[in-house]
């Protein structure tokens, strides 16, 4: 079945996350997704980028983030890509809120928002990269 | 260039912070500086305008998360108001309803403040 894909390499640093939200609307708005879809795409993939950027990259900001987007006729793919540290996200608990605000925690919503926004959320490591797939379908 | 900024007002007793923009990991710093600032200013009724803001990620969630505890040990609250759609979806997916005061206007929210001082 015939795919369009687009790419964009990003330095690992915060300051693009603003480059790769831009980058996902515009490719989810140009394949017709609804712009419910587009926002929860370009939410799920800045989570994914920022889980690399403080996690897998661990605070270096000029390695690099590769972005795929894959649209076929009846989805929308996007592969994140890193050569950082491999991190286990297979440990994710659903957060429980109120805990949360007791121990002034910060973070650890990400994986959980990929999760309720995607349709397919999984990760692969092989070769020395790592690999986040999220998938969307259409309405 | 940051996409994301903060304005101060007051209404009362009440610290209006105005958010305008994208609020995600590169800009959440400055939301943490703003409710820092008005710790230590002792003012600990906070009132998060959110008309203008656009986008708000996990790292932005977080910092409302950080805070609630501390501001609320101190006799203080943060509430949220005027969000719009697309942002509050998101404050709803994780469930904050259940943690904070999120109301559909600013006027509501200084309100609620109101009260709370008068019990």
């Amino acid at each position: 079945m015939a795919s369009t894909t687009h790419t964009l390499t990003i330095p690992s640093s915060t300051r693009f996350l603003e480059d790769v939200r831009e980058f996902v609307a515009t490719h989810a708005t140009d394949a017709n997704f609804s712009k419910m879809s587009v926002e929860k795409l370009k939410m799920a993939v800045d989570e994914a980028c920022t889980n690399v950027i403080e996690h897998a990259y661990e605070g270096q900001s000029e390695q690099p983030i590769d972005i795929s987007i894959i649209v076929n006729k009846d989805k929308l793919t996007v592969l994140i890509r890193d050569k950082g540290r491999s991190f286990d996200r297979t440990d994710y608990e659903e957060p429980d809120l109120v805990q949360y605000a007791k121990s002034r925690k910060s973070g650890g919503f990400g994986v959980h928002i990929m999760k309720k926004l995607m349709d397919e959320v999984s990760y692969r490591t092989g070769g020395g990269v790592n690999e986040c797939c999220l998938i969307k379908f259409r309405d | 260039m940051s996409n994301f900024s903060v304005g101060f007002r007051t209404s009362g007793s009440v610290q209006i912070l105005d958010l305008h923009g994208e609020l995600d990991a590169h800009t959440a710093a400055e939301l943490e500086a703003a409710i820092q600032k008005c710790q230590q200013e002792n003012q600990v009724r906070i009132l998060i305008n959110g008309s203008d803001l656009l986008y708000i990620s996990s790292a932005g969630l977080g910092v409302f998360m950080a805070y609630i505890e501390e501001v609320r040990e101190s006799g203080g609250d943060i509430k949220i108001a005027a969000l719009q759609a697309k942002v509050f979806n998101v404050f709803d997916l994780l469930g904050f309803p259940m943690l904070f005061d999120i109301m559909e206007s600013e006027e509501e929210a200084v309100e609620k403040f109101s009260e709370a001082k008068a019990e």
